[in-house]
């Protein structure tokens, strides 16, 4: 049977009403009455708080309430947001504070809520609010944070490690021992804010009648909301109903459960009035998460013809002040770095060091981009030094395509062995230096110099864990109009979710796509499931779409041939009837079946079938699926200036079976800039003292339509055995190898000064001072 | 706090309401006559999300103050003209070329390269990349925007 719809280029549900402004961001949704929340916010890195006076703030004509700790105490039973995911290697553990009462820890830390009639006013009396604070030493470096001595994060504690681990296989020191080279580096790796182009924000209102409280909230996981806000209040998960509206992207810090959410939630409880607050850019630099430095020694063996016989190092991690997720960054980092290549022993050892800045959690990649960056510059730093073609190395070192399924050996933070499930990594990287043709690229690079002018090319792999389970559920119900009612936890926020379910679900059950309705993130609809985050939605949520499908499918089938009368078998479903085969004039229509089974008082079912024309799922799966790819960079660098241009990207990609290539090349594309603005352009600063010096979007810059390559891009399909539609994740991909692939540009460009690339972000001022001390 | 009674034409429909001076544009569209297709990203004039025309210019509405538009016309995404039922080939270009993602952007985008293709039928590449350079998209790449664009220009020429 031909794909009716999954493998299409099917116009995006999403699109109709984003076009002519007529979508529902939770800043568009408005209920009467409605009070806006400003939050007083620290201004220091780490300071005691002595007290805290809001009756000036309070008096202001406006002004309906200004909450503090103890308002939050009052009615939450915890005033603490315990999300972090578990592991053993925490040394300490320190939770955000909902509003913090006795001390703060970054600057932008949430102290007091005021709560006012319009959002002005509300911003007015943040500035009344008079806080007494005695300020302490903060630690903000996290090297310097580890040493002795360093001022302690927070007061109390007696050092700032917040986790030591290691990630370890094969025997590491013979592996060294008997190397016939060693190459040794050390990098600084950074990434930055994530800058959706909407901030965060959310409205609640708790409806009295039905003792019902719901939040629209700009989150990645409304059902994890759920969960959290239950507990916190001490109620019953279905008195609460958390729904992601349209979403101005997401990119990761989204997936976090804020102290804004949970404050907005009880004030709503408490004043019995809804209350909206929409973050501004300014607190999206101070108090939305993060991905900040981290400092790597690392160093490689190889064999006298380059094969990689060990790697090992170490690694310090910015945590930031609070663990507002779990160690993700630096597990993604020291797992990525060694998963497309064969590495018969590995050793990192990590130290994730607490400091007084907003928390780090993953961006878009979480810590992959950062592992691929030192793998991929420790290959460049061995080929060169052994005269090696830096193709050639990595063809010698890619897992190969005949031994796939390959085991890893180590496993996932979850526990789960990391097996690369599928693709031809050798093969992908031949297809990229095809496509980009080098053969004269030489000749163009020493003609340009005779110019004076700088060209480079630079090459990089990345193998990405996707589709991190155990599940995501999925309902489908046919109603009697016909129209299939599709409902998930996966929430949307810019990857088409909606429009890649619908397309799942209708490839079973007819292929009309118009009569699709699929609601993402409303946990109003489904109970049970996370959202969206680390490339999973199209895996998890996808593979339940397909699994309720094919269930509803076939009770459609049933049901029309006993209304028929005609064997199962010979029926199809095309477009919204239920047709025989070969006489598609005999029909019923959809609708009319899922009326006849939603049944008559006193009638019996047909054939005595359960009622309904409807299937929930919720697939495991455990083991995550690998996607792959690999990107050639050529750039100029103004050896003046110190700019560097990217000029052109190829990037051949492998993200399994494809349910729609236009949205799958977008995905791409816009990971690709990221991975773009990320090296070149984005950096987020802190002064000596904490404070943040990047806070506004002419400080920290992001890439912008002048500074975009042509981008070539060219897919692989290599199915995952893993779930029924072979489908991987595809959403961080172009991050991944992008920064690896500038650096190893420059380094080729600059190379008549032996200049080597061992960061990012790589800034002008960066790069500039690189060329003075080589002399340019 | 100040209030002043204004009077401009919003999307060709007249409007006279009572403003705080204080107020910006941005937020009168917003939350006074809701018409929230128009975007706040930054509201500080660098993203451009919360792009309008006024009297057929592209300005950002975050940086003025509703005040400033008593007397004139304003055009919001919301009406940006478009023949009955069809989507605008702008929009059309878009939805073909997958130039919106999360579509936060995207009404930023519309009002400007609007203005763009009014004064400029036939842009090059260049041009279009230089008239969204005010413009920040964090999902797209910016890619599919220009090939939009310059798809839709060919379209609205062929009439």
């Amino acid at each position: 049977m031909t794909a009716k719809t999954i493998g299409q280029r099917t116009a995006r549900l999403e699109d109709p009403a984003l076009l002519r402004g007529k979508a529902r961001f939770v800043d568009d949704i408005r209920i009467d009455g409605t009070l806006h929340a400003a939050f007083v916010r620290s201004l220091h890195a780490h300071a005691k708080i002595n007290s805290i006076d809001t009756g000036v703030a309070a008096a202001l004509p406006g002004v309906v309430a200004v909450l503090t700790r103890d308002d939050i105490k009052a009615v939450a039973q915890t005033d603490r947001l315990v999300v972090a995911l578990p592991d053993r290697s925490y040394k300490q553990q320190h939770h955000r504070c909902i509003l913090a009462g006795d001390e703060v820890v970054y600057v932008g830390e949430p102290i007091a809520m005021v709560i006012a009639v319009d959002p002005y006013v509300a911003e007015d009396a943040v500035t009344l609010v008079e806080i007494d604070y005695d300020t302490l030493p903060a630690a903000t470096d996290c090297r310097a944070a580890l040493a002795a001595g360093a001022p302690p994060v927070h007061s109390g504690a007696t050092h700032n490690l917040i986790a030591e681990f290691a990630s370890s296989y094969g025997d590491v020191e013979s592996a060294f021992n008997d190397a016939a080279h060693v190459f040794k580096d050390s990098y600084w790796v950074h990434r930055g804010c994530a800058q959706s182009m909407e901030c965060r924000g959310c409205i609640a209102t708790h409806d009295k009648v039905h003792d019902q409280l719901t939040l629209w909230s700009s989150t990645q996981t409304p059902l994890v909301a759920v969960r959290l806000l239950a507990e916190m209040l001490g109620r019953e998960e279905a008195s609460i109903r958390v729904v992601t509206p349209d979403v101005g992207g997401g990119f990761g810090p989204k997936l976090v459960f804020y102290p804004e959410e949970a404050a907005v939630a009880i004030a709503a409880m408490i004043l019995d009035r809804p209350v909206k607050w929409i973050e501004d850019r300014r607190e999206h630099f101070v108090a939305t998460t993060q991905e900040r430095d981290q400092y790597w020694d690392a160093e490689i063996a190889v064999d006298a013809a380059g094969k990689i016989l060990g790697i090992r190092g170490s690694l310090v991690h910015d945590h930031g002040a609070y663990t507002a997720r779990g160690l993700t960054v630096p597990q993604g980092a020291v797992a990525a770095l060694t998963l497309a290549y064969v590495v018969p022993a590995y050793r990192m050892d990590v130290k994730v060091a607490l400091t007084n800045k907003v928390p780090v959690t993953p961006i878009r990649g979480a810590g992959q981009p950062q592992g691929v960056f030192v793998m991929e510059r420790l290959l460049d730093r061995a080929a060169d030094e052994l005269n090696l073609d830096r193709a050639e190395i990595r063809r010698r070192n890619l897992v190969p395509a005949e031994a796939m399924p390959y085991k890893k050996d180590f496993v996932t933070r979850g526990g789960v062995p990391i097996v690369l499930d599928s693709g031809d990594y050798p093969g992908c990287q031949a297809d990229a230096l095809a496509r980009a043709d080098l053969n004269d690229f030489r000749i163009r690079q020493s003609e340009a110099r005779a110019a004076g002018r700088y060209i480079g090319v630079g090459l990089a792999n990345y193998v990405e864990g996707t589709g991190r389970g155990p599940y995501e559920q999925v309902a489908i119900k046919i109603a009697s109009s016909g129209k299939i009612e599709v409902a998930t936890g996966a929430a949307a926020m810019g990857q088409s979710t909606k429009t890649m379910l619908a397309q799942i679900v209708a490839e079973q059950l007819g292929g009309a796509m118009d009569q699709v309705v699929v609601t993402a993130g409303d946990s109003g609809k489904v109970t049970m499931g996370f959202g969206g985050f680390n490339s999973r939605q199209a895996v998890m949520a996808g593979s339940s779409a397909h699994a309720a499908a094919v269930k509803v499918r076939e009770k459609a089938l049933l049901a029309a041939s006993h209304l028929l009368e005609v064997d199962a078998a010979d029926l199809d479903i095309d477009g919204e009837n239920v047709v025989v085969k070969g006489a598609a004039d005999i029909k019923i229509s959809l609708g009319q079946v899922a009326k006849t089974m939603a049944g008559a008082a006193g009638f019996v079912l047909p054939g005595n079938m359960q009622p309904g024309l409807d299937a929930t799922e919720s697939v495991v799966i455990n083991a995550m699926t690998y996607g792959n790819g690999s990107a050639v960079v050529e750039v100029e660098v103004d050896i003046e200036t110190a700019d560097v241009k990217v000029t052109r990207v190829v990037f051949i990609h492998d993200a399994g079976r494809i349910i729609n290539p236009t949205i799958v090349e977008g995905q791409v594309v816009g990971a690709i800039a990221h991975g773009i603005s990320n090296t070149l352009y984005e950096w987020m600063g802190y002064a000596d003292d904490g404070q943040p010096v990047t806070t506004n979007l002419a400080d920290y810059l992001l890439i912008t339509a002048t500074e975009m390559p042509k981008i070539e891009l060219g897919h692989r399909e290599s199915p995952t055995p893993l779930n029924p539609l072979g489908v991987k994740g595809v959403g961080e991909s172009g991050v991944l190898p992008i920064p690896a692939a500038i650096a190893a540009a420059v380094e080729d460009a600059l190379s008549p000064f032996g200049i080597r690339i061992r960061q990012f972000p790589l800034r002008p001022n960066d790069l500039a001072a690189m060329l003075a001390a080589a002399g340019a | 706090m100040d209030q002043r009674t204004i009077t401009l034409t919003v999307n060709g429909q007249t409007v006279t309401e009572n403003v705080s001076t204080r107020t910006t544009l941005a937020d009168f569209l917003r939350h006074h006559l809701h018409l929230t297709g128009t975007h706040l990203g930054c509201e500080h004039g660098v993203c451009g999300a919360c792009t309008v025309l006024l009297d057929g210019r592209s300005m950002r509405s975050c940086l003025l103050l509703a005040v400033q538009a008593d007397g004139h016309a304003v055009t919001t995404v919301e009406g940006l003209a478009e023949a009955d039922g069809a989507l605008h080939p702008l929009r059309q270009a878009f939805s073909d070329h997958h130039a919106l993602q999360c579509g936060f952007c995207t009404p930023g985008m519309l009002t400007t390269l609007t203005e763009l293709l009014r004064d400029n039928p036939n842009p090059t590449e260049a041009e279009v990349q230089i008239a969204i350079s005010g413009n920040l998209c964090r999902c797209t790449g910016y890619q599919s925007i220009v090939a939009a664009t310059l798809d839709a220009a060919k379209q609205m020429r062929l009439g």
